[in-house]
């Protein structure tokens, strides 16, 4: 024991050398193009030492330095990174990005590094860090975690970064170039301008640009060095050139030429508004996704409460069932996520349907003509279907894993991202909607559906079956609040109290847009959605919520009927 | 004509039972409180402090189903937000009972309650001052709620919202109002709401005599409340609440302002609830935004539907019933009871349209004992 602890002070202090070491040895390659003979001579007994220091790292190679980094301290981490990562190059790219996700262990015994995370069926299985083979299931509890803390989290951002920006994809480089703006010393220009002479891509080689000149404001540049490098700078909407700006813009006294400063303030003003701009169109769509999913939640309530007009409690559990089943297909087949998004949509439809075509049968029936009660009983029916699901699934939220297609974003600027599942979901409300749409106008049930909504007696006349129409409108309604399960189900967890949370935003949605009008129902939902989001910087999320729900009960005080009443005949 | 004297006959049969409902009332606060306080614990005679304050909250429901039912039963009204009503007046109640704790909460700030000085408020909310006083935070009990009911009532009837739409209203009420008290900024206490109390008047909240007193205060008002609402029902008033329950609007054909008369008896409901809370609080000890939401104003709903609608003294059994069979339940098996429930509203709504009372009352005239109460129909067609 005392002699391992020997051993890895020994190594510090060789490697604490060989960092100050580097460091002169930097600052003397620096100034090498102005170095006297003089200089260069008195500097040979550093070289020396540099030699030496390096001889020390070298005898300590990859495996050594990956055992002195299951035993370091939170202080030595620092250290170990840096060799490691002057030493492995890209081979190292893995581990870091390992170590950052917090996923690398060590077994108690032999100090190994291994990666050890959950895998898809939840279990923990451990691989190679550098060669990322599998090494196959393990138990988490025999190994221990390399402790990692922010320093270290910044110093492994910086190492992958430099790393991604002379091996990574174009992509890669980009996004590794854009990192290192933030925090821009003398060792990052150097990287930049390396990677500058080998760089093709023009995007990533304005990214460079970008950072080289945000060095030379650093520096005491001339003015007209300065004033060539803020032109470069002008309407870039990464946050490290914005925050340089700013500082440049309203310091004073720095000895900072007033031409400068002026043509800072004037380019932060520039990038500002554009900012804004971008902010803008992000709560529009977050506005819009909070809209498609209103969308979806409350379409399958237009056609239940809207065309049929059956009013049922129960259709929130409508979007929970669709959600569990969801998962329940995950769990059958863990081997292909992928795929079961494809088999969980039609039977989310199926499941809901049938669950809402036997509440119509076995209740609803008999209640007809009785709202009220209609009400009190669908309340029912939804707290046995949430305490079923509580029952048999616990009252624990579970958690629906997103096809790969379905995660990452869509990074359009710096500022401006949007994430892949809200646009698609956006897509799938609006085809869900449409579909719905083509089935209620050019079907023949959609046909028999709006004759026996319009005069039930007039439609039986002609021969409608109507208790089979109002089976299958039932059904369609809370089908399609199944297939709206599934999406929620992409967004957030699972769990028994999904329905609740949109039960009431739902029948505000169809009651704002007017009772029986599908396009209502679609301009309620993004209307609302995007008021939410608008309101929630000002007010805070919750407020938010409760002004929208003040507002619509004032709404329909002044308009009962909704945005877009009926007319004629079939209104009364 | 025929309506009316058949009405007539319900109001002279209901005489009795509503005399034998306030003989029983009596009957029970007097013996329960008696034989808690003059019999010594371990007497069998003795009856704990716990059951009186479980009989105390009992009635406080019971008086919250008495005022779903004066506007369900008898007006056709179904307000899923009743809950809103109670819990503000429990909240102003508690807001009274937290400024009598003064100097002893865990802070020991005279001016703050703990909740206040945990959130480095510096100075109490200008719509804390006032509730030291008893009186002034009696009358808030009423007026917030009663001016919230008002100014909801004359909008939503006035613009003839009706039915389905306005039980939705009064959820989307009662849910907002819960999102809003949930917030710390809103300054009651947010998620754990208001606690903690130490007494009342200067009588310490634990005490048995104090919370015999309580019970005896709840049955009381309950009481008051039937005897009102029963008056109410038989008066002119009543009729032609009656009359709007079953045609609105040959009502209103009639020349009668039926907006009028079911703002003010939505009024006159909103405060019996209100009533109901400010007596709840001190006797649970807590109010929290959970009273607001809005599964627990549409569980009251089904109290008063088991219990029979439109005959007030159903609502009441139907509330002690429902909320007895809760804690049996609950303590039994946890998990039972929101099945229970569920199923209670299906089968309710669908078997038994007038509760138990209407089966009781259907039983009777079966057997050719006594003349049943011939419910007016209790479809509430909007």
């Amino acid at each position: 024991m005392l002699k391992t602890v020997r051993c890895i002070a020994s190594v510090m202090a060789l490697l604490v050398l060989a960092g100050g070491v580097a460091v002169a040895a930097d600052a003397q390659s620096e100034t090498t193009e102005e170095a006297t003979a003089t200089e260069v001579t008195s500097a040979e007994p550093q070289v020396d030492s540099v030699a030496v220091a390096t001889v020390a790292i070298e005898a300590r190679t990859v495996p050594d330095l990956l055992r002195d980094l299951a035993q370091a301290s939170l202080n030595e981490t620092p250290a170990i990174v840096d060799a490691l990562a002057s030493s492995g190059g890209l081979s190292m790219l893995p581990l870091f990005q390992a170590m950052l996700a917090g996923e690398l262990y060590y077994e108690r015994e032999t100090l190994r590094i291994l990666r050890i995370a959950e895998n898809e069926a939840g279990d923990d299985v451990a691989s190679d860090v550098l060669t990322d083979a599998d090494l196959g299931p393990v138990n988490a509890r025999d190994y221990r975690k390399v402790r990692i803390n922010n320093r270290v989290r910044g110093q492994l951002r910086d190492a992958i970064a430099r790393i991604n920006l002379t091996e990574g994809s174009a992509d890669q480089r980009r996004a590794a170039a854009t990192a290192m703006l933030d925090g821009i010393d003398d060792s990052t220009v150097a990287a930049f301008e390396q990677a500058l002479k080998t760089e093709t891509d023009a995007q990533v080689r304005d990214v460079i640009e970008v950072g080289i000149a945000m060095a030379v404001l650093k520096s005491a540049a001339t003015e007209s060095e300065q004033l060539v490098a803020l032109e470069q700078l002008d309407g870039r909407l990464e946050a490290p050139v914005r925050n340089l700006l700013t500082s440049i813009a309203e310091s004073s006294g720095d000895g900072r030429p007033t031409a400068v400063q002026r043509q800072a303030a004037a380019i932060v003003s520039g990038i500002n508004a554009r900012i804004e701009h971008y902010q803008f169109l992000e709560q529009l769509f977050f506005g819009l996704s909070l809209g498609s999913v209103l969308l979806l939640a409350a379409i399958g309530l237009a056609v239940t409460f809207g065309v049929m007009g059956v009013i049922n409690m129960a259709h929130g559990e409508m979007l929970m069932l669709g959600a569990y089943t969801t998962y329940v297909i995950q769990q059958l087949m863990p081997q292909s996520i992928n795929l079961s998004i494809w088999v969980a949509i039609p039977s989310a439809f199926i499941v809901a349907a049938l669950f809402g075509m036997l509440i119509q049968r076995f209740v609803i029936r008999y209640l007809a003509g009785r709202p009220l009660e209609t009400l009190l009983a669908t309340f029912g029916i939804s707290l046995i279907l949430q305490q079923s699901v509580r029952t048999i699934f616990s009252p624990l939220n579970r958690r629906v894993i997103s096809p790969d297609w379905m995660s990452g974003s869509w990074q359009i600027n710096p500022v401006l991202s949007l994430t892949n599942n809200r646009l698609y979901i956006l897509a799938f409300s609006l085809i869900v909607f449409f579909i719905l749409l083509l089935i209620l106008k050019r079907t023949s049930l959609g046909l028999n559906v709006r004759a026996v909504s319009q005069n039930r007696d007039m439609a039986r006349a002609m021969g409608i079956r109507t208790d089979i129409v109002d089976a299958m409108t039932f059904g369609l309604g809370s089908g399609i609040a199944g297939i709206a399960g599934v999406a929620l189900s992409q967004l957030t967890n699972v769990g028994p109290n999904l329905g609740q949370q949109y039960i009431i935003d739902s029948f505000m949605v169809v009651v704002f847009g007017g009772v029986g009008n599908l396009f209502g129902t679609l301009l309620a939902a993004f209307s609302l959605g995007v008021a939410n989001k608008f309101l929630e910087p000002v007010t805070g999320a919750v407020l938010a919520n409760t002004f929208i729900l003040i507002f619509i009960i004032l709404f329909i005080q002044k308009r009962p009927k909704g945005l877009f009443p009926q007319k004629g005949r079939a209104a009364e | 004509m025929n309506a009316f004297g058949r009405m007539l006959a319900q109001l002279r049969n209901d005489g009795g039972s509503s005399a034998m409902f306030l003989g029983v009332l009596t009957a029970v606060t007097l013996l329960a409180g008696f034989a808690n306080l003059v019999f010594p614990e371990g007497s069998i005679f003795h009856v704990s402090t716990f059951t009186i304050t479980l009989l105390g909250k009992y009635f406080c429901y019971a008086l919250l189903a008495l005022a779903v039912d004066v506007i369900w039963g008898y007006c056709g009204i179904l307000s899923l937000g009743h809950g809103a009503f109670f819990a503000l007046g429990g909240y102003c109640m508690g807001m009274y009972l937290m400024r009598q704790i003064g100097d002893r909460g865990v802070y020991g700030n005279p001016e703050l309650p703990d909740f206040m000085v945990f959130l480095n408020w510096d100075a109490l909310p200008w719509y804390w001052h006032g509730f030291d006083m008893f009186w002034f935070a009696m009358l808030m009990a009423l007026i917030v709620p009663g001016v919230l009911a008002y100014v909801f009532g004359w909008l939503a009837f006035r613009s003839r919202v009706t039915g389905v739409y306005l039980s939705i209203m009064t959820q989307a009420l009662t849910y907002a109002l819960m999102l809003a008290f949930f917030r710390n900024e809103m300054g009651f206490g947010g998620n754990n709401g208001l606690t903690d109390f130490k007494d009342i008047l200067g009588f310490n909240l634990q005490a048995d005599s104090t919370r015999v007193t309580l019970f005896a205060i709840s049955a009381l008002m309950l009481g008051l409340a039937f005897i009102a609402s029963r008056f109410i029902m038989q008066s002119r008033l009543g009729r032609v609440v009656l009359a709007i329950r079953d045609a609105e609007s040959r009502a209103r054909f009639l020349g009668y302002r039926t907006h009028d008369y079911k703002v003010w008896l939505f009024v006159f409901s909103a405060l019996l609830a209100a009533i109901a809370g400010a007596l709840y609080v001190p006797q649970v000890g807590i109010i929290n935004p959970g009273e607001f939401a809005p599964l627990n104003s549409i569980e009251l709903v089904v109290w008063v539907a088991v219990g029979g609608r439109g005959t007030l003294y159903g609502a009441v059994c139907g509330a002690i019933l429902v909320n007895y069979a809760k804690s049996k339940f609950t303590a039994l098996i946890p998990e039972g009871w929101i099945f229970m429930l569920g199923a209670l509203f299906v089968v309710v709504t669908i078997f038994l349209p007038k509760g138990i009372v209407g089966l009781l009352n259907k039983r009777r005239r079966k057997n050719g004992t006594g003349g049943g109460t011939p419910l007016a129909s209790a479809e509430a067609g909007a």
